[in-house]
């Protein structure tokens, strides 16, 4: 079973230290971005996990790649936990697991080639010489569709689209197992995300990657995802696979957040039972007590109030965090076919 | 808010007292002998000795410091009996160079400083923030051209340069005004305006520069949020957008600037001060270096230190006034 | 339905170009439509299709420095585009009011909500008295659906939600009860759940008002929820003008029909590999010759062809009502079919 698994994290905690208070100004709050998440990333899959603005999903990505350290829990990169890592150890797991982030245009450096970028993991990590690069470097270009001989031009000169692109191209140059993409189609025109989208799936079926998609793109999750995590306030509510997940969501959340996307066509207007919640997200400096959707859930109790649902299997096998799971399928804003 | 007052006013207080270690440690580590100074070549060791006795420089450092210190809240008495003398709070010591407390001095020199500071600062802030906003309202055209170019050679060119330039071609070559010479406005209102009208016309001009600039840019920004594009939506006439919308937000960072340099200003004008031959606070630090002048420059190094300071906590607070973002969250 | 009344808004032939160091961006060039009272137009286009200067326009609020426009607007029998500046402050707030993209930027942060309410009523009733001011704006926050109204008229901006900041901005664009709503991706800042409240608060809005909505979106999903009309905007044309439902069901130009195709839908199957347009939009400041879409397009005839050497005008297609600019339009209603790009 272990064999598996790309990557495992447990009980993961993120905290921001924030706000301060008496004649020092010493910070008293924390941001609880991320506040004990586990989940596992299959191999050769697809995670997705969606959620709101200020959910923790970004953060979550960065501490599972340790482009910040966790406050507290384990990444098991395949068995080994890189929290606990350093050194020549970690830059080797690191070279295992890339990311891929959101917006195209600062995440490349505008001074250097196409080529240099692509390149610069690899002079980094010392793996191979000049001539060996310049050919990866192009037959990295080749991969992900991008013309091999512009590897001297630089990124002003690409659309927004070659621009992620070279991103997902310079992500791919040490091989990784894992890849974690951060709303890697956000930022870009819809008829460029379906591009993008394609090479991703393509990409990850001939490379056998395994992926995390970070998205608040519910359509653009369930198009990719094998699994789904749906965060709300630094914690996991449901995770199962996508097709549970979107066509018999468990979690109040889970079914508002669907219900809320818009529909595709307009004939399904007018639908009834659809859910919209009230209100916003609650601050993550101090989310309600016991339950954090509570204070936006319709069928909300003293119980949620009190105690906190733990995230585990309910009685048909769905992981979900709720005292008063769904048992009722969505069928609205389903397309008809 | 309150909070943040005190706390911005506990940091200050630490931080002039450190300012204060650091000054006096300055001027008791120096090789120069304070109470040689304190006559001529040829003056006697035993008048020296005695000096130093009556001064307290015979002391050790962190006693000398704490005289130094207690002198400021409740004055300070020089040595014995016929020869005694005293410094009334606040005691910033006593200059043997010109024999009179520091305090005294400062109290003659100050308010010259302060004129010349007020009448430059107002000045100053209509020329740089009208000329900016002119620039800002024209972007593009002459008008923005020429004010850039002013801010260019404003920025660029020195005080003491202008400043002789001016003292010159107006003085000495047309004779429009008399070689200034000051007065105290209360005595004689006309020679302290004749005398100040050229210090404050040079100050004002280079400082404005800067001025300028930030108006111009922080106005072409501002002009570029989509608060201001939602004010015209509105159907907001012009002068208020720009009062109420514009304005209002590139002020913010002028103020801060404003603040800084204004205090800058207050702890003495030394080129300025000494091109125009005014007997301010600039001047006679000056003076005090080329004098070896130690208890005067330890004493106007304090009161420069404490403009500073305060202008920064009254910058503090009043960014919470200006922006109600900042109130809040503090 | 309305088709014989005087449209409230009339876009005659518009064009938009702005100087730019690089050379002259063709913004918005050559566009016309007409909007009746009581409507939903969604104006959909990507990055760069000119639909947000064209939205600017119709309240004269481009650049005047850089920006040259030509062609006519008419709001109420008055030329937007060569009216004096005080007839256009006119109609600005209270013939057309507008909502921007990001709820974040748009107010004011050194001023109450209350009081950037209040302003937006007071001038255009400058006799008002405080009592008055005060009711009418407690009542449009209750309308927009703000919570204690009472305790929140004299917070400031950033003490809002992004979704109640949007609420501000819309009671602002309605406290005058306009004619026409100028709404440029209102909810393209905002998380899906919020988003879902804005757009039924807009719809309930405005069978309160009976204003009409020109919606600006990329949003494909936004406009089957709202749409009564669309406008497909390409590279500052009008590309495909539609009934909703037709143009979902059958739309008559490739670049529609693309950019359908592109949305993955959640309720697709995995893996069912997207239709996707081939390269990105063109540049504005050098539009391909002959049809603009034409590189991108897979029905593009080729080599001296009518598509790469004639620009081709919007015209009636089909038997929905749809206007398309393509001059394959019928051939390609024919090969697309019903629903025929969801497989």
């Amino acid at each position: 079973m272990s064999s598996e698994i790309a990557l495992q994290a447990v009980d993961l905690v993120k905290h921001f230290p924030t706000g301060s208070k008496g004649i020092l100004g010493r910070p008293d709050k924390n941001v609880r971005a991320v506040d004990g998440v586990s989940f596992t990333l299959r191999k050769g899959k697809t995670l997705g996990i969606v959620g709101e603005s200020g959910c923790g999903k970004s953060t979550l990505a960065r501490v599972v790649t340790r482009l910040i350290e966790p406050t507290s829990g384990n990444v098991l990169l395949d068995g080994v936990d890189i929290t606990k890592t350093s050194g020549k150890d970690l830059r080797r797991l690191r070279r295992q697991m890339q990311m891929i982030f959101q917006d195209p245009v600062s995440s490349l450096n505008p001074r250097h080639s196409v080529g240099q970028i692509i390149e610069m993991p690899l002079r980094v990590q010392g793996l191979l010489d000049e001539a060996d690069s310049i050919k990866r470097v192009k037959e990295l270009m080749q991969l992900v569709g991008l013309n091999p001989e512009h590897f001297n031009r630089y990124p002003h000169e690409f659309s927004g689209g070659q621009r992620q692109r070279i991103g997902i191209a310079r992500s791919l140059a040490l091989n990784p197992t894992v890849i974690i993409a951060d709303e890697p189609v956000s930022a870009l025109d819809v008829s460029v995300q379906a591009q993008i989208l394609n090479l991703l799936e393509r990409l990850q079926s001939d490379l056998g990657l395994s992926m995390i998609f970070i998205a608040h793109d519910l359509s653009v999750v369930r198009h990719i995802a094998d699994d789904v995590a749906v965060m709300y306030l630094g914690k996991i509510v449901e995770i199962g696979p996508a097709q549970d997940v979107y066509s018999r969501p468990a979690h109040p959340y889970t079914k508002a957040l669907l219900s809320a996307v818009p529909i595709h066509d307009p004939s399904e207007r007018g639908g009834t039972g659809r859910i919209r919640l009230v209100g916003d997200v609650p601050s993550p400096i101090d989310p309600p007590s016991g339950c954090r959707f509570r204070t936006r859930c319709w069928k909300a109790t003293d119980l949620c109030g009190a105690i906190e649902p733990p995230l585990q299997a309910d009685a048909s096998g769905r992981i979900v965090a709720c005292h008063f799971p769904e048992e009722t399928p969505v069928t609205i804003g389903k397309s008809p076919e | 808010m309150f909070l943040f007052v005190v706390r911005r006013l506990f940091f200050a207080v630490v931080l002039l007292l450190a300012v204060s270690v650091f000054t006096y440690l300055l001027f008791a580590l120096l090789p120069t002998d304070p109470a040689a100074l304190t006559c001529g070549i040829h003056c006697k060791p035993e008048t020296v000795l005695a000096n130093r006795i009556r001064l307290g420089y015979d002391k050790p450092v962190l006693e000398q410091y704490w005289q130094f210190l207690r002198g400021i809240f409740v004055g300070r008495d020089y040595g014995l009996g016929q020869t005694a003398f005293s410094c009334p709070a606040p005691s910033l010591g006593y200059s043997f160079n010109q024999h009179a407390c520091v305090t005294s001095l400062i109290g003659e020199t100050f308010p010259v400083t302060a004129f010349l500071a007020i009448g430059a600062f107002i000045l100053w802030m209509i020329i740089g923030i009208g000329v900016g906003a002119i620039a800002a309202l024209n972007k593009g055209k002459w008008q923005d051209r020429f004010a850039t170019g002013f801010a260019a050679v404003g920025v660029s060119l020195p005080t003491f340069y202008i400043g002789l330039l001016v003292l010159f071609s107006v003085v000495i070559w047309f004779q429009i005004l008399p070689f200034p010479s000051y007065e105290s406005p209360l005595d004689n209102f006309s020679a302290f305006i004749t005398a100040m009208i050229l210090p404050w016309l040079v100050l004002a001009v280079l400082s404005a520069a800067s001025y300028t600039r930030l108006t111009r840019n922080g106005m072409l920004e501002a002009m570029n949020e989509d608060f201001v594009r939602l004010g015209v939506a509105k159907g907001l006439r012009l002068r208020v957008i720009l009062l109420r919308y514009v304005m209002r937000q590139a002020l913010i960072p002028i103020v801060t600037i404003a603040g800084l340099d204004f205090a800058g200003l207050l702890g003495g004008a030394i080129i300025t001060e000494s091109v125009f031959s005014l007997p301010g606070m600039g001047r006679m630090s000056i003076r005090a270096v080329v004098d070896s002048d130690l208890p005067v420059l330890v004493g106007t190094t304090m009161v420069a230190a404490v403009f500073i300071v305060a202008a920064n906590v009254i910058v503090d607070i009043a960014y919470g006034f200006l922006d109600p973002r900042v109130r809040v969250s503090s | 339905m309305t088709e014989n009344s005087v449209p409230v808004l009339s876009v005659q032939n518009l064009r938009v170009s702005f100087d730019t160091q690089d050379g002259t961006v063709h913004a918005v060039d050559g566009v016309s439509f007409d909007a009746y009272a009581g409507e939903t137009i969604c104006i959909v286009g990507e990055s760069g299709s000119g639909k947000s200067v064209m939205a600017s326009s119709i309240m004269r609020l481009n650049n005047s420095s850089t920006a040259t426009t030509e062609g006519r607007i008419l709001v109420k029998g008055l030329d937007v585009l060569s009216a004096s500046e005080e007839e256009v402050r006119g109609i600005r707030g209270s013939e057309v009011a507008m909502i921007f993209q990001d709820p974040m930027s748009a107010l004011n942060p050194y001023f109450t909500v209350g009081k950037q309410i209040a302003e937006a009523y007071v001038v255009h009733h400058p006799g008002a008295s405080k009592h008055e001011i005060h009711d009418v704006v407690l009542a449009m926050m209750i309308k927009v659906g703000i919570p204690s109204p009472e305790k929140r008229i004299d917070e400031y901006p950033h003490q809002f939600s992004g979704g109640m900041r949007q609420r501000i901005v819309i009671a602002i664009a309605l406290i005058n009860n306009p004619k026409i709503l100028i709404a440029d991706e209102p909810t393209t800042a905002l998380d899906v759940t919020v988003q879902a409240q804005i757009l039924d608060l807009m719809m309930s809005l405005q069978k309160e008002f009976g204003m009409t909505i020109i919606l600006i979106t990329h949003d494909l999903g936004v406009v089957a929820e709202v749409a009564q009309d669309v406008i497909v905007m390409y590279a500052g044309h009008i590309v495909e003008q539609s009934h909703v439902d037709a143009l979902f069901h059958a739309p008559t130009h490739p670049y529609s029909w693309g950019l359908l195709g592109s949305v993955a839908s959640y309720g697709d199957n995995k893996r069912g590999g997207l239709l996707t347009i081939s390269g990105s939009p063109p540049s504005l400041i050098s539009l391909p010759v002959g049809c603009s879409f034409h590189p991108r397009c897979a029905h593009s005839k080729g080599e001296g062809s009518v598509c790469m050497t004639d620009s081709p005008s919007l015209r009636s297609v089909g038997s929905d009502g749809s206007r398309s600019a393509c001059h394959l339009a019928d051939d390609v209603l024919v090969s697309v079919g019903r629903r025929g790009f969801r497989s």
